[in-house]
């Protein structure tokens, strides 16, 4: 600090006594109207902190005599906007669902409802949109093991595939040629040669192809028709078609025939509400795949 | 007889330019600015420039334009809520708010042109601050007198007759102050049926507090900051500097001709001396406070009202008029050397200014002429890229959107182009691999529809092929064509 007071000789005002490279700073008071914002700031924090969350304990903190939380808040918003939907989720709740479609306001909140839903529960398998992934089935296409109406899909979420606490569940379970010793080695090599030329592809050996079409009538078209088609009354998939849910190659084939593996998916009916999963039903029904 | 001859020619009191009159060098404080009131050939135009702008301001919200039933039918609206502007026949849409920017770029452009060619003629005359206050200084001198008077009444203690005479003049400019805020709002609103709504207290909150908030700007910036405004508060003087040349008109002091200047005693000879008697009528007239015979200066605004107060003393001592005038640099030049002047409009600047406006300007028209009123956007579905079906055909999933802009329900065709084989089947509309579809949207809005297109795997050459959608209005036969990818796996 300067000890001298020294004035600025063309003003008359007071330095603060610094200079950088000859040019000193006057010592000019705040502007008032500045002033007056500050000690307005000041008044306002005095009153915020006796009213609002402000100061901490060790152990938890002094709430203010307004008593405002903005857990609450929040909570009291979800709750309006619960209320919001209500109407539309009680009509979605108690709609038929092809009544549901033919709905335009109410068809686009189930769709977009539906969306939501499904990246929350069913995404982290059958990928975003419906994509699928390897061994997860995709839903964006036109192949359904259970069915792919309305009805089929919404039975499908409600009571789930091989999900044991549910009585009704959908269920299918194929032999483990292989594992149980019913085929040899040969023999199912023979029956997946066979399995390719069912859906018009080219058997690495024909003539293992011809061996095994006599093993097929024999043990799987009981299940899956003679042509390969498929029977979703009992989830058998066809096998005439391009689309392979566990792999196309001969060895996949093959490895799928011996221990065969069998999705699971859990039933939804309980874990959510009946307007959740009508909204699920229209959404996977909208993905491309729908009948 | 007075000592000062020049009293009898104006009435010169203790006249000051605001320079002469600041005492602190470092601040400028604000030294309360009394304009004298003039007449004369630019006052008149003043005048006349200042009631068309007002009478375009006030009323052009109240314009009807017939566009149909639904629509609205204010000439000159923005629709805010309903996401469309309307100009007469123009309806713009929110993705089209490029024809705004260019309308911006050629105000931009013709001020720059303005200023070029004629100074600051856009501030002097045109400028809402300088329109406004000079309502405002117009009702102030009518309730409160001319200049002398005015300061005089500032000057006298409180009585009835000084309260009364300031209510008054604030009460005026208040009101004068809501007319405007008032008009701004009704540009974004349906006029008649908003003032009966504002009166009526049914208008929404942010009418009101727009309307207030205006209404608080005018009264402030015409009331109270006026020249401040022109001086503190906008770039605008800032960088006329660059924009001004030689050739600019300037309202200019022709000191070849004024100086020296000095009281002249009636009679006496007017020899060796300049026509300037030092009266200083035009500082007084000034509405920023200023002496143009300073020169150019960043606090004038161009106005020319000195012009016509120094015309008046001039026929009064019977000297030439225009001692001070629009003048070029460049003319002032020659004339203090004794040769013609000559005024030069097309020089390289205004030939650059005038190419550029009227090329803006005929890509706008262009732009607005062949507007099309369907548009077609098309966004492919991020997942799945594409499914692969039960009998080895690929599909892409699109959303397709048509953006139908006219008041009537368009019926249009929607084909493919691009490659071979490709059939389309439409979510909800009961097409299914067709190569032609019919949609509709409903008027003034958007019809988005999902749409599936299948190709057959061996019409696929690559994992990404271009795909062109064509939609074409049926009733008026004009296409619009979107080109987006179609997915397929690696061949």
């Amino acid at each position: 600090m300067p000890t001298k007071v020294e004035k600025d000789a063309l003003t008359g005002t007071e330095t603060t006594g610094h200079e950088w490279d000859g040019i000193k700073e006057l010592n000019n008071p705040l502007p008032r109207w500045w002033l007056y914002i500050f000690y307005a700031t000041i008044v306002f924090s005095a009153v915020w902190v006796v009213l609002y969350p402000s100061i901490p304990w060790l152990n938890g903190y002094f709430g203010g005599i307004l008593g405002y939380q903005q857990r609450e808040v929040i909570e009291d918003q979800i709750a309006d906007a619960r209320q919001a939907q209500a109407q539309f989720l009680d009509a979605i709740a108690e709609s038929d669902l092809t009544a549901l479609s033919e709905d335009p306001d109410l068809f686009q909140f189930a769709l977009t409802g539906g969306e939501a839903a499904y990246n929350n529960n069913c995404a982290p398998c059958h990928g975003l949109g419906g994509a699928g992934q390897a061994n997860y089935p995709v839903l964006a296409d036109d192949v359904w093991l259970w069915g792919g109406s309305m009805e089929d899909i919404h039975h499908t979420l409600d009571v789930g595939v091989r999900w044991e606490e549910n009585p009704d569940t959908r269920f299918s379970l194929m032999p483990a040629y292989g594992t149980l010793g019913i085929f040899d080695r040969d023999q199912i090599r023979d029956v997946a040669n066979y399995v390719l030329t069912l859906s018009g592809q080219a058997a690495p050996d024909p003539e293992a192809a011809e061996r095994g079409a006599a093993l097929y009538a024999e043990q799987c078209a009981l299940c899956h028709m003679d042509d390969g088609s498929g029977d979703r009354l009992q989830g058998s998939p066809a096998l005439n078609d391009q689309l392979w849910l566990y792999g196309g190659e001969l060895e996949e084939i093959m490895a799928q025939i011996s221990a065969p593996r069998h999705g699971v998916m859990p039933a939804w009916g309980g874990r959510l509400d009946p307007a959740t999963l009508n909204m699920l039903t229209l959404y996977v029904h909208s993905l491309g795949g729908g009948e | 007889m007075p000592d000062d001859q020049t009293q009898l020619y104006a009435d010169t009191g203790d006249v000051q330019s605001r320079e002469e009159q600041k005492k602190a060098p470092l601040f400028a404080g604000h030294v309360k600015v009394y304009p004298k009131k003039v007449a004369g050939v630019v006052r008149r135009y003043k005048w006349a420039v200042l009631i068309g702008l007002l009478a375009i301001y006030y009323l052009a919200p109240w314009l009807r334009w017939d566009r149909g039933a639904g629509v609205p039918d204010q000439a000159i609206l923005i629709d805010l809520p309903n996401r469309r502007a309307y100009f007469f026949f123009i309806e713009i849409w929110p993705q089209e708010v490029y024809y705004l920017t260019v309308i911006l770029i050629v105000a931009a452009l013709g001020l720059f042109l303005a200023t070029s060619l004629f100074g600051r003629i856009w501030c002097g005359f045109t400028c809402p601050q300088t329109v406004w206050t000079d309502l405002f200084m117009w009702v102030e001198r009518l309730i409160e007198g001319d200049r002398n008077a005015r300061m005089r009444l500032d000057k006298a203690r409180i009585t009835t007759g000084k309260a009364a005479r300031k209510v008054s003049k604030h009460a005026v400019w208040l009101i004068i102050a809501f007319a405007t805020g008032g008009a701004w709002v009704l540009y974004f609103q349906n006029a008649p049926s908003f003032v009966v709504d504002f009166f009526t207290g049914q208008a929404g909150v942010g009418s009101y507090f727009f309307v207030g908030l205006f209404t608080a700007t005018t009264y402030l910036l015409a009331g109270w900051a006026r020249e401040q405004v022109c001086t503190y508060m906008c770039p605008w003087p800032r960088f006329q500097a660059a924009l001004l040349d030689e050739d600019s008109l300037v309202v200019t002091y022709q000191s070849w001709r004024g100086d020296p200047r000095g009281k002249h005693k009636r009679g006496t000879s007017w020899d060796d001396r300049g026509d300037c008697i030092d009266c200083k009528a035009c500082v007084s007239v000034c509405p920023t406070g200023i002496d143009i015979r300073d020169g150019i200066q960043l606090e004038c605004i161009g106005c020319g009202l000195c012009i016509d107060a120094c015309n008046d003393i001039m026929d009064k001592v019977g000297r030439p008029r225009e001692l001070i005038t629009f003048d070029s640099e460049r003319n002032q030049a020659l004339a203090a050397e004794g040769k013609p002047k000559r005024m030069r409009i097309v020089r390289p600047r205004t030939i650059a200014y005038v190419v550029v406006l009227a090329l803006l300007i005929g890509a706008m028209a262009i732009g607005l002429s062949s507007r099309s009123t369907v548009e077609l956007t098309l966004a492919h579905d991020r997942s799945p890229l594409f499914v692969t079906l039960s009998d080895g055909d690929i599909r892409n999933g699109y959303e397709v959107r048509i953006l139908n802009k006219t008041h009537e329900e368009g019926l249009y065709t929607l084909g493919l182009d691009g490659i071979e084989g490709a059939t389309m089947s439409i979510a909800g509309q009961a097409v299914d691999d067709v190569i032609e579809a019919t949609l509709t949207a409903q008027p003034d809005s958007i019809a988005s529809y999902r749409v599936f297109v299948t190709v057959p795997a061996a019409d696929l050459t690559s994992d990404r092929v271009p795909l062109n959608f064509i939609l074409t209005d049926v009733s008026t036969g004009a296409t619009v064509r979107g080109e987006e990818a179609f997915r397929g796996p690696e061949p």
